[in-house]
């Protein structure tokens, strides 16, 4: 189906906070909601933004390229980016994430075995004072965790996967 | 004292309509559009020094002033994008007091103007954006937002929107470019967003913090307000305090307090009570300072940070104790720049991927003097070619690290 048909309302609403003359600026919310599907932008929702937009499909790969919070490949059902500039890793960030990938037995950017969680390091979120931190994005969109050990984050895996069983 | 913009420690549920109003809220505003003319109002905030709280310090009422009243509509854009490692102020002030931060953003649309204004947030505030999405329409609801306010002809509308992970654009022209759905790229600059801003539009970019400040200086008038703070910086600040402290986060402080009362009072000293080796004043795009006594007793504010060889930009303290090595310090800055150089100009794009080879090559102990001073000489030569301030930033740590902590350089190179 395709977003036009899924979600008309939301659409509408993105395109009511843009000059009318303006509709490119809606390139970044539709994204967003291309991306509620399968966690990724497929070729087909860059096509069918691009049309909505009356830009070419490279238009719309490009921001897709260029923001990190938008995904053209598959990955786990949630991304755990952990956050491991320079204020965490002074609180320890880069320690954590090394001991929760043991935990999960996989390595930094690597899918645990179910598909659940790919563990990712990214850049400062803004929370340095929570250190070690990190956030779950999925298709519900971004939630963030703060002030965490290696067994909070366990736990959460096991929220997580209890929520989509 | 008590807070002026984190209020909401003070009164509990700041961030709910009632309690607000209760306590002031939109006052200021109605103030503003049924008794004052526009130029009033930002004659107010230009006799307030008030000024940028998102780094550049620049006079706030100045740049109103820059407005240019031959080229429709004006537009404001509350810069939310909060980005720089080790600034986490402006989240804290959207979630617990949201409407003080909107008011501010009313306030600044009537003095220039506008009758839409947009928030952007970096994509990571997707939590943040909705719960103010939800904020907005209460005041549409409650007739403070909307068509013909308070029985006047002024409308204003404030709509959100989401960034996607891109440091750069809290740069305000990449900010605007981002906005109009491009890439978050920053324009050469003049022209400055007051005459060629959104959609070629004259156009306001404030900081979050800077937005909070205006309710209030408009209710307590200009001489309030510079009453607090330093002759050279009005009012007061949160710094966003992290690293090695016991106690790390926000701080709302008058310009004007030492290193030391906020490392050692408010933030409880250094953790393991070791002591305090260095300090980066404004995030990762700092100059790293040498805590020594001198600069401890140092006051926080714009032109005394400057004479420690330093700015104080956003106030986002990073505190670097001795177990901590200047080597590492620098690689970690120089990855995170390298990841957010926007490949637009050839100096920072070229320049961090050679600093970054560079710095992994000394901190893992595999380089040797000829690596360090090849370092130091790529960074100067960035500086001052770049496009924006990322490129410039980017050289701040390695430069100021060698030349002020060249042991931890030279411990790990083979000579």
């Amino acid at each position: 189906m395709s977003l036009a048909e899924k979600y008309p309302q939301e659409i509408q609403k993105i395109f009511a906070k843009y000059p009318p003359e303006q509709k490119r600026s809606a390139v970044m919310p539709l994204l967003y909601l291309a991306q509620r599907e399968e966690g990724f932008i497929t070729k087909g929702a860059m096509e069918e933004i691009a049309g909505m937009l009356g830009i070419k499909v490279t238009e719309v790969a490009e921001i897709v390229g260029f923001y990190t919070l938008y995904h053209d490949e598959k990955a786990g059902k949630y991304r755990m980016q952990v956050c491991t500039d320079l204020p965490c890793a002074l609180r320890g960030a880069d320690k954590f994430i090394e001991e929760l990938c043991g935990n999960l037995g996989v390595k930094v950017g690597e899918t645990t075995e179910d598909g659940l969680v790919t563990v990712e390091a990214v850049m400062c979120l803004a929370a340095c004072d929570k250190a070690p931190m990190l956030q779950t994005q999925g298709s519900d969109g971004i939630n963030y965790h703060e002030n965490m050990t290696v067994d909070k984050t366990l736990e959460l895996i096991e929220a997580l996967k209890k929520s989509v069983a | 004292m008590a807070h002026i913009i984190l209020r909401h420690r003070d009164i509990p549920e700041l961030n709910t309509l009632p309690v607000y109003q209760r306590n002031g809220g939109f006052a200021a505003f109605k103030k503003a559009v049924t008794g004052m003319k526009p130029e009033e109002v930002t004659a107010v905030v230009k006799n307030s020094g008030l000024r940028g709280r998102g780094g550049a310090g620049f006079p706030t009422g100045m740049k109103w002033g820059f407005m240019d009243n031959n080229n429709w509509p004006h537009y404001v854009v509350a810069n939310a994008d909060e980005s720089e490692p080790g600034t986490f102020k402006d989240r804290e002030i959207m979630e617990g007091n949201p409407f003080q931060f909107l008011e501010g953003v009313a306030i600044a649309s009537y003095a220039v103007g506008a009758n839409a204004a947009y928030v952007y947030l970096r994509g990571e505030f997707w939590q943040v954006a909705a719960f103010l999405d939800q904020k907005i329409e209460e005041m549409e609801q409650a007739g403070f937002l909307g068509d013909k306010l308070f029985g006047t002809d002024y409308s204003l509308r404030i709509y959100t929107h989401l960034g996607a992970g891109a440091y750069i654009c809290g740069e305000e022209t990449a900010l605007l470019e981002s906005i109009e759905g491009k890439r978050g790229q920053p324009r050469l600059r003049p022209p400055f967003p007051p005459s060629f801003g959104l959609y070629g539009k004259p156009t306001v970019v404030n900081n979050v913090e800077t937005l909070t400040n205006v309710p209030l200086i408009l209710e307590n008038d200009a001489d309030w307000y510079k009453s607090l703070g330093t002759a050279d910086s009005a009012g007061v600040k949160v710094f966003s305090l992290s690293g090695r402290v016991k106690k790390p986060g926000n701080y709302e402080l008058p310009f004007g307090t030492t290193f030391r009362e906020l490392i050692y009072t408010h933030g409880g000293g250094i953790i393991d009570d070791r002591p305090v080796k260095g300090i980066m004043a404004a995030g990762a795009s700092s100059s790293i300072i040498v805590a020594d006594e001198k600069a401890l007793d140092t006051p926080m504010d714009y032109a005394s940070v400057r004479t420690l060889g330093g700015d104080l930009g956003s106030a986002s303290v990073i505190v670097l104790d001795d177990t901590i090595g200047i080597d590492w310090v620098v690689n970690k800055t120089i990855h995170f720049f390298k990841h957010e150089s926007c490949g637009k100009c050839t100096p920072c794009r070229e320049g961090n991927y050679w600093m970054q080879h560079l710095t992994e090559r000394i901190h893992s102990g595999q380089g040797d003097a000829s690596d360090v001073e090849l370092l130091n000489s790529v960074a100067r030569q960035m500086q001052g070619k770049c496009l924006c301030a990322l490129g410039e930033f980017a050289t701040m740590a390695v430069v100021t690290g060698i030349e002020r902590f060249p042991e931890d350089f030279s411990v790990k190179t083979r000579v």
